[in-house]
């Protein structure tokens, strides 16, 4: 089959067929192409960007490129100052933001609780001490303020509220959870830290579709670090934003190499992600692959009876072709390249689609899921192994048409006989 | 140059079997102008076939040169045709995607001649039929009789040593017809074997020897009166 002969003839044949069918079906093959590319590419695209986008969120808005947290076995990063030192001094090191963080109680409405058997207006939540001016330039903390404002540098008695601490933003009463009622700008709320008790004005609300910045409160680190009795400097997470091109991996490997790893643990923003996080965008990615999948047969399908339909209307001329001599495998090569040729002209469409305008969209413009910014994922590796199973499919689906027709007996062909 | 002998041509429809071709014996000789007439359903084009190697007999030996086709592969057979054998068909038969000259190159480029010569023997061909003018035209921008002519130049365009033509000129009018047959006897003027099927006895005696069949059988044959 693969004799360069057969090769010139079926090309010489395809070309020609291509050049001189009608453009509107050529025209909607290719159109049929570019849909099952884009299916192909972007259903597992979308369906992993999706928890792509809630992993890319927490990584902008809580952990940075690299975290440094406390070990399991203490409270806080033991010589945080120095450590923050030996950050500062690598050179890949953009920014960082160093938090104290502490469990806490957060009540609200006791001003106006007159009965004391009442239930109090109680929520349970992690507050974090912070540089706001520090915090800001690194996560852009103030973008997610909704009511309010944010904090400033000597805010004292001030805290920003999570939303999901506030009753009126949770759109399920959750039994099991509870949350602070009729709170908002300007309203005073107490703070509870093992036996410190401090009212606080709040000051804004903050609304994240990252729960570390939806369930949390935050205060100025100075007041929080006074509450807690921290005065020996000692934080509870350094977050580290690296220069554009630098690999947290790296930054990660040097600290530990530097000793960080003995008094805390260093973890880039992928190593901190929970395994079921993971789970769930490879479980995405599978689930986008088996839809894909779908729409791999449903081509294969469309090409085989677009070739079919063709080579059977043409069923007269296949046999003329063979009846004047013309290899049988040459005119079964034609129809093959015809399939390539659409399943290319549809993958390069649907790669210029793709990259040049549907992935900087939405990339500009993401999807608006109500856990996460939907992104739309598609490394090139990824794409160009599924414009090789298309190109593969499509082979296949141009393939056995042809050859169905091309093996009729040569005089039936020709005289239409069945 | 080709012997035929004990010919049978049996089709099967279900239960029912229709013998079209029944025990013929013929000879052609290298060179001969035949024309096999006989009226409707007589097996003519049946017996072409055979000849022309796009059917298999049920029974019986055809021997081309020497050569016996009953046991060429099918491989062997398409190899021969495209080397040996010229086909006109009454509907003319050209690759509609293909132009006049594509046309006709196509079998050439088949025989793996370069595309520079395969063009220009094509051209060559297409001279000789007078169209030199049609050779980048779609064969829907032609007419019945110029298309035919491409039919023609197509299957002389390799020098066959034998040309077969199926009711070449049904499709035509008057004129075309005669435009038709009368490059049929230049070509037998030049010494090419001619084997043509018609069922016009005007275009019959054109040729050199007229074979007549009934119900499968050859019935007659006789020298034309232009012999």
């Amino acid at each position: 089959m693969f004799s360069p002969l057969n090769f010139r003839i079926a090309f010489f044949l395809a070309v020609r067929q291509l050049r001189r069918s009608s453009k509107w079906t050529n025209s909607l093959i290719i159109f049929v192409m570019i849909l099952t590319f884009l299916n192909l590419v972007i259903v597992s695209g979308i369906l992993v960007g999706l928890i792509q986008g809630a992993i890319e969120a927490v990584r902008e808005q809580y952990t940075s490129d690299v975290i440094v947290s406390n070990l399991n076995t203490e409270t806080y990063i033991e010589y945080s100052p120095d450590i923050i030192r030996t950050i500062e001094s690598l050179p890949q090191v953009d920014a960082l933001s160093a938090r104290y963080v502490s469990g806490s109680t957060l009540e609200a409405n006791y001003k106006s609780r007159t009965d004391p058997n009442e239930k109090p207006n109680t929520a349970g939540a992690q507050i974090a001490g912070i540089d706001p001016v520090a915090e800001d330039e690194l996560t852009g903390l103030s973008r997610w303020v909704i009511e309010g404002e944010y904090l400033q540098p000597g805010d004292y008695d001030q805290i920003l509220l999570g939303s999901y601490l506030i009753k009126k933003y949770i759109p399920v009463d959750n039994p099991g959870f509870s949350a602070l009622d009729d709170v908002g700008p300007g309203s005073k709320i107490r703070i509870k830290i093992g036996d410190v008790e401090r009212e606080v004005t709040v000051k804004g609300i903050l609304k994240s579709k990252v729960d570390e910045v939806s369930f949390k409160a935050y205060m100025v680190d100075s007041q929080l670090r006074g509450m807690i009795g921290r005065n020996d400097f000692n934080v509870d997470e350094i977050a580290i934003r690296l220069k554009p091109g630098s690999d947290p991996v790296v930054v990660r490997d040097t600290l530990l190499r530097n000793g960080v790893g003995t008094y805390a643990k260093v973890q880039t923003s992928a190593d901190a992600q929970p395994k079921f996080i993971k789970d769930i965008r490879d479980t995405f990615a599978l689930l986008g692959n088996m839809i894909s999948s779908i729409g791999l047969v449903v081509a294969s399908i469309t090409i085989f009876i677009v070739i079919f339909i063709n080579a059977l209307t043409r069923r007269k001329f296949i046999g003329i072709l063979k009846g004047i001599g013309i290899n049988g495998q040459a005119i079964e090569l034609s129809y093959v390249m015809q399939s390539i040729f659409y399943a290319c002209i549809g993958s390069a469409v649907g790669l210029v689609l793709l990259y040049a305008f549907l992935q900087p969209f939405i990339a500009a413009h993401p999807i608006n899921f109500p856990f996460s910014d939907g992104i739309l994922v598609a490394p090139l590796s990824g794409t160009m192994l599924r414009i090789s199973l298309l190109v593969f499919a499509t082979i296949i689906a141009g393939y056995i048409p042809a050859r169905m027709i091309v093996r009729k007996n040569t005089l039936d062909s020709i005289l239409g006989r069945k | 140059m080709i012997e035929v002998k004990n010919l049978y041509k049996t089709f099967k429809n279900g239960q029912v079997e229709t013998t079209v071709l029944k025990d013929i014996d013929f000879k052609i000789e290298e060179g001969e102008f035949i024309a096999i007439m006989g009226r409707s359903g007589a097996g003519k084009s049946t017996f072409m076939y055979q000849l022309s190697l796009l059917d298999e007999p049920t029974r019986g030996q055809i021997t081309i040169d020497g050569i016996r086709t009953d046991t060429m592969s099918n491989e062997a057979k398409t190899l021969f045709r495209l080397s040996r054998l010229g086909y006109v068909f009454q509907d003319y038969a050209l690759i509609p995607e293909l132009t006049a000259a594509e046309n006709v190159a196509l079998p050439l480029l088949m025989q793996g001649m370069p595309t520079k010569k395969a063009f220009e023997t094509a051209k060559k061909a297409l001279n000789t039929v007078g169209l030199k003018d049609h050779m980048n035209q779609l064969p829907s921008q032609l007419s019945g009789g110029e298309q035919q002519r491409v039919s023609i130049s197509r299957a002389i365009a390799h020098n066959p040593d034998i040309l077969f033509a199926d009711e070449p000129t049904a499709n035509l009018d008057n004129e075309s017809s005669r435009t038709i047959m009368g490059i049929f006897k230049e070509l037998h003027k030049q010494g090419q074997t001619i084997i043509m099927v018609t069922h016009e006895p005007e275009y019959g005696e054109m040729a050199e020897k007229i074979v007549t069949l009934d119900d499968g059988q050859i019935v007659k044959v006789k020298k034309s009166a232009s012999a």
